[in-house]
């Protein structure tokens, strides 16, 4: 079996005749950091999403781990699905915000019925830099680093192979980049896991990833 | 007395909320001279916003404000900002004497409605005798980099550097003394983001002060005159953006440059304090490598030279 993050010939996009991405062919193994850059409106978050299992291609397909994908968002089975962590760019549009930090960062590990969640909580805010107290307030509450932080928890929390980061550091300072920049380094040691950087950011594409592939503005690849 | 641009003096802001008091801005004084631009840089939650939201009266109702922010311009009297009226506020400073462009522009358009039908309605709103407001909408477009084709556009059908262009002409209608651009960067690419920083220099080269709320140190570095470093809610270094950013003073400013990707990439321990119990002395110390006895003492922005100001007892050799 393949330890990798595979898309073949992958076109997607939201309208058939119009697809954003074409024929992108990409691996991210075990274990390495891959850079993913590229202008505004070129697809980068298009094909995050669907390496996360969120979004259906049109044509071509994903390989995780060796299985193929054929199903996305609630067909793809679970297992598969929790394989790959995603953070995204704002925060503020991610988490729910009924939820408390403690909630959303234990939503995951209750639904995979995970044994000892109060722990694992607990163990993942300190990994990620969140102060206890912070953890039973609700997202107007706290700023934008934390909530970002408490993101990253949420993603790590079923220890996924996988994690997609798109423009994850976009919103944030640059001490608050470093330190969460800092975190999935010591996961992805810990884990062996796969990641994919996706940033306008080169000086910090540059810094963080092994290598680099570029999505031209017509949505196709082009290595470094 | 400085009767053009922005003079703010011992500004503070203290919000009451249930069983505590949030220090948001904690006695902050500067000035931006017209054709000066002022970046405002620190870690999110730092009160760069409320500060803003200060200058703008849109602060909400359980906050408690203190000192003084005149802001001047033109042949009339200049106006004291903190003890203005509501109503005096929404007559004669928002859009007119001050433009906000605002973070996450799109947000803040109707998306009902064209680029177009929201520009002309602002223009004949602050200009109700313009007798040709469609030619006056394209013509403040222009400026801020717009084609006429552009404004008949919906929202939804503008990139995020076209609807940061938008409400850029929004906030130019009224010819403003003052522009206040809080954290316009997110989320835009570089090109996007160098044309922007651009036009806000050209705006500020127009003789306007301009206020730039960021926590991006390189957008900062490109585009302001000078840098004024926020940490919990104080001013801990204040000076000319190239010495601020290349000889940073203090241990904190000092710590955000050092986290740069091109840099050492290294976070600064710890977190910011809570604003609802700030430490006594320098609210940096907890997460400070250059702690000494007097740092139990709070200290004053003092004066290193004619340009740079830092906050700091034992503040960081110059390199």
């Amino acid at each position: 079996m393949s330890h990798a993050l595979t898309a073949r010939d992958l076109v997607a996009g939201y309208d058939r005749r119009h697809p954003v991405i074409r024929e992108v062919t990409l691996e991210l193994r075990a274990g390495e950091t891959l850079a993913l850059a590229g202008p505004s409106g070129s697809g980068k978050s298009t094909l995050a999403r669907v390496l996360s299992l969120l979004h259906s291609p049109f044509a071509g397909a994903v390989w995780l781990n060796g299985h193929q994908i054929s199903g996305y968002r609630y067909r793809a089975p679970r297992e598969l699905r929790i394989r790959v962590g995603v953070v995204f760019q704002q925060p503020r549009l991610s988490a729910d915000p009924r939820m408390t930090l403690r909630q959303a960062i234990g939503e995951p590990l209750a639904a995979a019925r995970a044994r000892d969640a109060p722990t694992r909580i607990e163990q993942l805010a300190d990994l990620v830099g969140l102060t206890a107290d912070l953890l039973g307030r609700r997202p107007h509450e706290v700023s934008d680093g934390q909530l970002q932080r408490a993101c990253l928890a949420r993603a790590l929390a079923l220890e996924p192979d996988y994690l997609i980061c798109d423009e994850m550091t976009t919103m944030l300072d640059a001490s608050t980049a470093a330190a969460l920049v800092a975190v999935i380094r010591d996961y992805q040691r810990q884990k062996t896991a796969g990641v994919l950087a996706i940033s306008h950011d080169t000086v910090l594409l540059n810094r963080w990833a092994d290598r680099t592939v570029h999505l031209s503005a017509t949505g196709q690849l082009r290595p470094d | 007395m400085v009767s053009a641009g922005l003079s703010v003096t011992g500004l503070a802001v203290r919000f009451t909320i249930p069983g505590a008091q949030v220090v948001a801005v904690n006695g902050v004084s500067f000035q931006i001279t017209p054709g000066e631009c002022l970046a405002l840089v620190g870690e999110s939650g730092c009160g760069k916003s409320v500060l803003a939201a200060a200058l703008l009266g849109f602060l909400p109702a359980n906050a408690e404000v203190a000192g003084a922010a005149l802001l001047g311009g033109g042949e009339q009297p200049p106006i004291e900002l903190l003890t203005a009226s509501d109503q005096m506020l929404a007559r004669t400073v928002r859009g007119r004497r001050i433009g906000l462009i605002p973070q996450s522009p799109a947000a803040h358009l109707t998306p009902v409605r064209t680029a177009r039908s929201q520009l002309e309605e602002t223009v004949r709103t602050h200009h109700p005798r313009e007798t040709r407001p469609r030619a006056a909408a394209e013509r403040v477009a222009a400026r801020a980099g717009l084609r006429p084709a552009d404004l008949d556009r919906y929202p939804h059908e503008l990139s995020g550097g076209m609807a940061q262009r938008v409400a850029t002409a929004l906030a130019l209608v009224g010819d403003p003394w003052l522009l206040i651009a809080d954290e316009p960067t997110s989320g835009l690419d570089r090109p996007l983001l160098d044309a922007l920083l651009d036009e806000l220099r050209r705006l500020a080269d127009e003789r306007r002060a301009v206020l730039l709320i960021t926590h991006d140190l390189a957008a900062a570095r490109r585009v302001a005159d000078r840098i004024a470093v926020m940490y919990a809610g104080r001013f801990v270094e204040l000076g000319a953006a190239a010495d601020v950013l290349a000889s940073p003073r203090h241990p904190y400013t000092r710590g955000l440059v050092d986290a740069l990707p091109d840099r050492a990439f290294t976070a600064i321990p710890g977190q910011p304090p809570l604003l609802t119990g700030l430490p006594a002395g320098c609210e940096f110390r907890p997460r400070c490598g250059r702690v000494i006895p007097d740092c139990h003492r709070r200290p004053a922005l003092t004066d290193l030279g004619r340009t740079h100001a830092v906050a700091c007892h034992r503040p960081c050799p110059t390199p």
